[in-house]
């Protein structure tokens, strides 16, 4: 008890605002004991000497959406919580840039680009979410088929490492090649390499127009040709078309910034909604019409369905991953494990999310993932496990092989050689 | 040691056809495109495939041997500059397109592969590969990918990271991994491209495939001085408008460009705008009514306009020629590759101005301005006693001009040997510290393109913070400060 005693000492001995941590406070289950509130890079950095010298494991936390996402921390002494970290630092409209502390959430950072017609071209898959925990997470929305991912749109990020030093890379400027892109690093980082405390990004003009055309694809029943696994007894529906649907929308020169699919039930039919942006928004909107025509009534509308940009469900939440001519092989490959999921996500791409009930049980949850991986490896199909409660994930690894994981070990002992920075939560047990 | 015992060994390991140790022939990979470096190499290597690049980089671990790759040879940073007392790794041999998949939209091509040969390889099928350096035609995708490489249509569509979907690497170990844009995990992929082959050597590259535009159009606006060209551009963008490219060039640049390839730009432009716009049809018809009126309220006094590849090139054919064209109007000169925020070109160019008048030496601009890279070609007489040192302190003086301003030393063409001792003045010591657990994850020997990048060497065993007394390697005559 001394010792712990010392250690809130030194941390309130920084001036940051420290509390006790309540149940709350939680990381995908495993409680802190401390919380701080650090408003400056520089209390960040005075956070992260103390906890060196004490060796107390730190897991930084933004609007805490995704801090059920990935593995339980090994231990977890300090949260740090960026909500105090909440100010854009500079919007330099006609550079086109926006330097912000990453607090800051996505949605007032979109509200204080508004104002100069402009945007960050991120959709936010959940409310509350902030920068740090966007990039941390690398998480992205339907737009991501034309602009990327947060380290597409990253320009410069500052970080402070588990000793607490203080380091930059990139800059303010949208070509810059000076110097390891550590965004990069540090984006989809899991907060295992440093706490991201600023960040940069390149942003684009608000389109003058937006319109988003959907087709309702109906179920149809389904059977392989072929000898292979998938003829089973079971009836299979599949959305009709799809195949050839989202084919033929990726590679028309109607430049959609998403093609997006929602399956709400995998023994039924899909929608397929289509956004397309600019100036000629209408003119293109009836080009794709046309085109999504053959595979039944398509409809322009001027909002997104309701459904656009949210994930299909919360607690237990897959990623999947596949080169996007076998997208229509994942979806039939889910819909033959016979679990009730549900399946959003950007299908050009192919990178879908899958929701399963809360009540899956830890067997069927470890079948779904290891049949899955085994049915798409081969294909160069990954699943990852982005949210589930510890009692699903006992018989499994949550991320999947990692084919330069010894690589990212030793990146990981380079930054964080005490593994004090959210120990555990990441890849290969990183 | 001898570099005869490892040549004998790369021998045995790839054929002796493959090795190079004839002096005469060894200068002939003594500079890349920057050609004021030269360094003889101690060996060079011709391999043929991935496997044989792995089994010499770990022959060169067990010799403790420093090794350089080379694709083309065409970088202008001197970040394929050979060592003398090692390797250089040639990649020119692997040149294959190993697939092509339209259906997922990628190709996957060995690393000598020039970058033009991906689109040619496609185009007729409706595609292209996005990132286009001004050096395409020669130019390989590895050296693309060890720099990020942009070029004049990166505005729009992004660097090499953002076209990059997998790479098969050679460690500084000899380890064959590959870095997947899927694979979860750290973004190893995002860190290695623009590392300047000091985190490995590329075997294969998986690129992105872009559908081929429903339209293109160019245009060619001339203005009586750079400031009127500037507003155009500031009004372009201010209006909402990303064009695929805006590339501008002032009265001396042009003057290179007519001498040297006649492209025949209006008479009496002080400065010269392209403006590419690309997509879907209506769109591209919008945006050019929108960029023709603002060029012509920013005082522009002619404008030509091309939508076949034929006009197209005839635009473009004086841009793409003044690096080579301004050897026509002066006997040497350094090209820089500083980038400024683009609200800072009008009172960075005056400063440039300024700073050519004060020193009696010739500036010519040409420049990406919608991204803010500028090229500054720095004019000198180098039979002109003096006149080298003075470019030299003129090009210092525009890096330190970008640095002030928020920008950077390099949009493109990488740091390399030229620029190394500037970074201190972009980055704080921690920062090029945290660069090195980087560098010392990856190649912890130091053996994997050695001084490039970063001006002072760091032991990878070392604790970074505070440095004390010389360093190890500087004290061993290994290394020097700048």
């Amino acid at each position: 008890m001394k010792a712990l005693r010392h250690e809130a000492e030194a941390l309130s001995k920084t001036g940051v605002t420290i509390r006790e941590a309540d149940p709350g406070d939680a990381v995908a289950g495993v409680p802190p004991r401390w919380v701080a509130l650090p408003e400056s890079t520089a209390e960040v950095a005075a956070l992260m000497r103390v906890s060196a010298e004490y060796d107390l494991a730190v897991v930084p936390v933004g609007g805490g959406t995704k801090l059920h996402w990935g593995g339980p921390p090994e231990r977890c002494d300090l949260l740090i919580d960026t909500c105090c970290l909440n100010e854009v630092l500079e919007h330099a409209t006609g550079d086109l840039i926006v330097r912000t502390q990453t607090g800051v959430t996505m949605d007032t950072l979109a509200e204080t680009l508004a104002g100069g017609g402009q945007e960050l071209s991120l959709d936010v898959p959940l409310d509350g979410a902030t920068i740090g925990g966007t990039i941390a997470t690398a998480a992205a929305g339907p737009r991501r088929f034309r602009y990327g991912t947060p380290r597409d749109l990253l320009i410069g990020i500052t970080v402070v490492l588990a000793d607490g030093t203080v380091a930059r890379s990139g800059g303010k400027v949208v070509k810059n090649v000076a110097g390891y892109d550590l965004g990069k690093l540090f984006s989809g980082s899991y907060g295992t390499l440093g706490v991201i405390t600023e960040a940069t990004f390149r942003l684009h003009p608000v389109p003058a127009d937006r319109r988003w055309i959907t087709v309702e694809l109906p179920a149809t029943e389904h059977r392989e040709d072929g000898a292979g696994e998938m003829v089973t007894s079971r009836r299979q529906s599949f959305p009709g078309g799809l195949e050839s649907l989202v084919a033929g929308l990726a590679a028309s020169q109607a430049e959609p910034s998403a093609v997006e699919l929602d399956w709400p039930d995998a023994r039924g039919g899909a929608a397929v909604t289509v956004l397309v942006e600019g100036t000629a928004a209408r003119g293109r909107a009836l080009a794709v019409r046309t085109l999504m025509g053959e595979h039944g009534t398509a409809g322009i509308a001027d909002a997104p369905p309701g459904w656009w940009a949210t994930p299909p469900g919360e607690d237990v939440l897959l990623e999947l991953r596949i080169p996007p001519a076998h997208a229509h092989v994942a979806l039939r490959a889910i819909a033959a494990r016979g679990l009730p999921a549900r399946v959003r996500g950007s299908i050009a791409s192919a990178v879908l999310t899958v929701a399963l009930p809360a009540d899956v049980g830890e067997v069927a949850f470890a079948e779904f993932v290891s049949g899955l991986r085994e049915d798409l490896g081969p294909l160069g199909g990954r699943l990852t496990v982005l949210a589930a409660p510890p009692e699903l994930t006992h018989l499994l690894d949550r991320w999947g092989p990692a084919s330069a994981l010894p690589l990212m070990r030793r990146v990981k002992e380079r930054f964080d050689p005490g593994r004090r920075l959210s120990p555990g939560r990441f890849v290969g047990g990183i | 040691m001898t570099l005869q015992e490892p040549a004998r060994r790369f021998g045995e390991l790839l054929g002796h056809g493959a090795v190079i140790t004839d002096p005469v022939r060894l200068r002939t990979y003594e500079c890349d495109g920057l050609t004021h470096h030269r360094v003889t190499p101690g060996i060079v290597v011709l391999p043929e495939t991935a496997e044989q690049i792995a089994s010499v980089v770990r022959a060169c671990n067990e010799y403790g041997l420093p090794f350089v790759a080379r694709g083309a040879g065409t970088g202008l940073s001197g970040g394929a500059l050979p060592r003398s007392d090692g390797v250089l790794i040639v990649t020119s041999k692997m040149r294959r397109i190993l697939s092509v998949d339209l259906a997922n939209r990628r190709a996957v091509v060995e690393p000598g592969v020039t970058n033009l040969a991906i689109t040619e390889a496609v185009r007729h099928l409706g595609y292209y590969y996005a990132p286009d350096p001004s050096s395409q035609q020669v130019c390989t995708i590895g050296g693309n990918v060890a720099e990020n490489s942009g070029g004049a249509h990166c505005l729009k569509y992004g660097f090499t990271a953002n076209h990059v979907l997998a790479l098969e690497i050679v460690t500084p170990d000899g380890d064959l991994v590959e870095l997947s844009d899927d694979d979860p995990g750290y973004d190893l992929l995002g860190a290695f491209i623009g590392s300047e082959g000091t985190l490995g050597i590329v075997t294969k590259v998986t690129v992105r495939l872009m559908r081929a535009p429903e339209t293109v159009t160019t245009l060619l606006a001339a203005f009586k001085d750079i400031e009127q060209g500037g507003q155009a551009v500031s009004a372009v963008i201010g209006g909402g408008i990303v064009p695929a490219a805006i590339e501008m060039m002032d009265a001396l640049a042009i003057e290179a460009a007519e001498a040297a390839v006649a492209c025949a730009y209006p008479e009496g432009a002080g400065a010269v705008l392209i403006v590419e716009l690309d997509g879907p049809a209506e769109e591209v018809a919008h945006q050019f009514g929108e960029v023709t009126r603002i060029c012509e309220e920013s005082g522009a006094f002619e404008l030509r306009v091309a939508d076949d590849p034929a006009e197209r090139a005839a635009i473009w054919r004086g841009r793409k020629s003044a690096f080579a064209a301004v050897g026509r109007i002066s006997p040497a000169y350094i090209v820089q590759d500083g980038v400024v925020p683009r609200t800072a070109l009008p009172e960075v160019l005056a400063s440039i101005d300024r700073l050519s008048r004060d020193h009696g030496i010739r500036v010519a601009n040409v420049f990406h301005a919608g991204d803010g890279n500028l090229h500054p070609l720095v004019l000198f007489d180098d039979a002109e006693p003096g006149a080298g040192e003075r470019a030299e302190i003129v090009s210092g003086k525009i890096l330190d001009l970008c640095i002030e301003h928020g920008g950077s030393i390099t949009g493109e063409h990488g740091v390399g040997v030229d620029k190394s001792r500037y970074m201190p003045r972009m980055f704080s010591a921690e920062d090029l510290d945290t660069m090195q657990l980087v560098r010392c994850a990856f190649d912890p020997r130091g053996l994997s393109n050695p001084g490039k990048v970063f001006p002072t060497p760091r032991l990878c065993g070392e604790v970074p913070g505070v440095r004390k007394g010389v360093h190890p390697l500087v004290e061993s005559g290994q290394a020097e400060h700048f």
